[in-house]
């Protein structure tokens, strides 16, 4: 028996949870809302996410060939759940090779070219929403209303609405609906309570940490309270704000994404903060009523520095 | 019995294991054909022979006396003949001269308590710390410290606290836990002579509370024995320790950690306990000091389990020192699947052996055996940059960090970030979802900032 023994430095235990087993999580966490745009939008939407997913994981198996990678890593989720990402941020009527161009986009250009999972600076499925912002915005700002809606075929978002002054709203979208998601916007940011249930579930099991959503979302109800009201300071109507857009979506399952956000507790809380400060700048100040995204990325690049300012303190530091 | 209050940063919760084992009652000790001393099985400068090849030795029988002040004695744990004294591998350093003791026949093994233990409670701290040291006490939580040379703090440092430690932090390991249950009353006399030797005035005994029945042991005995620590301490009537239960949380049974989470205080990095005015005891080291005291019975045996899933028989035993892993397979009862690690102390800062042929020595708190299926193979991935290392380091490292600057061998860079102050308790390697074997690294990392 002896020759045959193992020698290792330790830890000679591991916890269970491995990459692979968090980006299924976090994929299976996204279902809900996924079934709930499907649901609402109709089955183009689930084409969608297929076509999106299928064309992620395609391009993730040859970017890996062509670098002569371990091809194991196709299938640790991260390709899926890029690819569902993506979908989840496009609107429900979209043709087909919208994700197909996006997908490819974010994996190629967005993923692998920065050096693969670990090492890009942006989250892919935004930098591939950016992509096809930039190159078809026409597609991508197309909007339709959920199915059993009389007008459903050309719509509007909520926060479009809002930014066209239109008189407005909360005769058409009650919180309620904006909660269960019958209004206008993409396949997966609009049915909140699907969104939350998976948040949840990713809190429970640790796989996400409070401090990114919790900061950014309240960072963007408070100014919009503060800065957004018709009738001066102090008069915007924050859960509009906060139900309305991409902010549950982004706040839980993109701004969250590991390899993009900060490592510590501390960069992580002012990540989430600033995330909520551009969010609200864009939305005020942009031509475009949206701004999650971009803000998403903006501080995706600041990442490393926020990194370098936040490293934690030394148990039993001190100042010398 | 409030238990939240006590907290520490970072620390992991793997499975414990620990039912393989915790209602198995420690075993009396199996005497072996044969022992093997390393004359270094304690931190500081190695023991000096005082015996030849040849001679015959009696169970208790000094074969190695301190060579140092930061050193420690060693005692012939069976009787017999000395046969060999030569460089024999241990389980913590390379080879060591080691004596080796071979049984004759029809020998007494048992070790005869000479000295009554009336006079105990007029001895001087100088007496007490004097047979503390005759005895080679070490602290048997895993540093093997030399006990008397920890309880002697240079005049400069204010003691004031005591904590004894019972967490028993790492996975699968019960023989504290046994302990706290079976010799209750010798382990709180260890507390009261360390208590009257450092003369403080404040004594914990700290328990996690996957441990309830040692709670419970504790808490009985505290009520039993209370007034009887004024004449064990030589402090005022109405004093006792105090109770600490604390969250199961690895690595709480560490020092500073234990410090952090009892008392508030944090140990400055670089610093020991004593920088805080505490001192912390493992609870075996506390009962090997009520023997070396009471009974004037030298560190001869020490408590460990044996355990692990493939284990027949998972076991606490007492075990005499120096004897050999391989011939303790009759008190485990072999196994039932093929072990592929074998490990002393436990899974978490334990080292894998090469072999069963290493003697059981003071510092060894357990051996666990692992199999094929439970250790992890999972091949080293890329970071993620999860974070989890992060809030695992009880130290506030960052170890992704660090192990891409030792990568790199950027070691300076590494240095300046702190890789010195990591102690190697292993929370982000065993946390780490992409698998990365972050204490190798941080390891190497550290033996190269030592050398440049
Ligand atoms: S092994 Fe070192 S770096 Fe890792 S958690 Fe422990 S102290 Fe921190
Ligand atoms: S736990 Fe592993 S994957 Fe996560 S940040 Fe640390 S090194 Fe990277």
């Amino acid at each position: 028996m002896s020759d045959s023994l193992i020698v290792s430095i330790g830890p000679h235990i591991k916890d269970k949870v491995s990459t692979k087993r968090i980006m299924w999580a976090v994929t299976l966490s996204l279902l809900p809302a996924g079934l709930a745009g499907i649901f609402i939008f109709g089955m183009n939407s689930l084409f969608v996410i297929i076509t999106s997913i299928a064309t992620a994981v395609i391009t993730e198996a040859l970017t890996l060939a062509v670098r002569k990678k371990d091809m194991g890593a196709v299938w640790d989720g991260s390709a899926v759940l890029t690819g569902l990402l993506l979908a989840y941020n496009l609107p429900p009527q979209s043709p087909l090779w919208l994700p197909m161009a996006g997908s490819f986009f974010a994996i190629a250009i967005g993923k692998q070219a920065f050096g693969g999972l670990g090492h890009n600076i942006f989250n892919p499925a935004l930098a591939g929403r950016a992509f096809l912002m930039i190159s078809w915005p026409l597609y991508m700002t197309t909007w339709q209303l959920p199915r059993w809606r009389a007008d459903a075929v050309a719509g509007a978002t909520p926060l479009a609405l809002y930014k066209e002054g239109e008189a407005f709203v909360m005769k058409s979208s009650s919180y309620c609906d904006l909660l269960i998601g019958n209004r206008g916007g993409c396949i997966g940011e609009v049915c909140v309570i699907a969104l939350l249930a998976g948040a949840a579930y990713l809190l429970i099991k640790k796989y996400i940490s409070w401090h990114i959503p919790v900061t950014f979302i309240a960072t963007v109800a408070l100014m919009s309270w503060i800065f957004n009201g018709r009738a001066g300071l102090f008069t915007g109507d924050a859960l509009f704000f906060t139900l309305a857009g991409g902010l549950i979506l982004g706040a839980f399952f993109m701004a969250t994404d590991y390899v993009t956000s900060p490592l510590s507790s501390r960069g992580k809380l002012i990540f989430g903060t600033l995330c909520g400060v551009l969010t609200f700048l864009i939305r005020k100040f942009a031509g475009y009523p949206e701004g999650v995204s971009y803000a998403i990325l903006i501080m995706n690049a600041a990442t490393p520095i926020i990194d370098r300012y936040t490293f934690p303190k030394w148990f039993g530091w001190r100042r010398e | 019995m409030a238990s939240m209050r006590y907290r520490f940063q970072g620390g992991v919760h793997p499975l414990t294991f620990k039912s393989l084992a915790s209602d198995r009652p420690i075993k009396k000790s199996f005497i072996p054909k044969r022992v093997t001393l390393p004359l270094s099985q304690h931190i500081g400068s190695p023991a000096q022979a005082v015996v030849s090849v040849g001679m015959n030795v009696k169970v208790g029988d000094l074969i190695g006396e301190p060579s140092g002040y930061i050193s420690s004695a060693v005692h012939a744990s069976i009787a017999g003949k000395i046969t060999k004294i030569a460089y024999l591998p241990t389980y913590n350093q390379a080879r060591v001269l080691s004596v080796v003791i071979e049984a004759g026949v029809d020998e007494d093994q048992d070790f005869r308590v000479v000295t009554a233990a009336s006079d105990v409670n007029f001895l001087s701290k100088e007496e007490l710390l004097k047979l503390i040291r005759d005895a080679g006490v070490v602290g048997l939580g895993g540093a093997a410290f030399p006990t008397d040379v920890k309880l002697s703090p240079p005049g400069n440092k204010k003691i004031d606290t005591v904590i004894l430690n019972g967490a028993e932090c790492e996975p699968y390991l019960t023989c504290d836990h046994r302990l706290m249950l079976e010799k209750t009353e010798g382990i709180l006399k260890g507390l009261g002579i360390i208590v009257k030797i450092l003369g403080v005035r404040r004594a914990y005994i700290a328990i996690e509370n996957n441990k309830m029945s040692a709670i419970y042991a504790m808490e009985r005995a505290l009520k039993l024995y209370g007034h009887k620590f004024a004449e064990w301490t030589g402090l005022g009537r109405g004093w006792t320790p105090k109770l600490a239960v604390l969250n199961e949380k690895y690595p709480q049974g560490a020092e500073k950690q234990i410090i952090k989470a009892i008392l508030n205080r944090i140990v400055p990095a670089g610093g020991l306990p004593m920088d805080v005015g505490c001192i912390a005891n493992n609870v075996g080291t506390a009962y090997a000091i009520y023997e070396s005291v009471y009974l004037r019975k030298p560190l001869i045996e020490r408590a460990i389990t044996i355990t692990g899933s493939c284990v027949k028989e998972p076991v606490n035993t007492w075990v005499r020192t120096g004897t050999l892993l391989s011939d303790l397979k009759d008190v485990f009862g072999g196994f039932t699947k093929e072990p592929k690690k074998v490990i002393i102390g436990g899974p978490m800062m334990g080292l894998a052996q090469y072999s069963m042929d290493i003697p059981i020595s003071k510092g060894a708190g357990g051996v666990v055996f692992l199999t094929k299926d439970e250790i992890d193979s999972n091949e080293e991935g890329v970071c993620i940059r999860c974070g989890r290392c992060v809030d695992a380091c009880p130290i506030g490292l960052v170890p992704t960090t660090l192990m891409y600057r030792v990568k790199k061998e950027q070691f300076q860079d590494a240095k300046s970030l702190g890789i010195a102050y990591c102690y190697e308790c292993g929370s982000c390697a065993y946390t780490c979802p992409a698998k990365i074997p972050l204490l190798d690294y941080l390891k190497f990392g550290k033996a190269k900032i030592q050398t440049v």
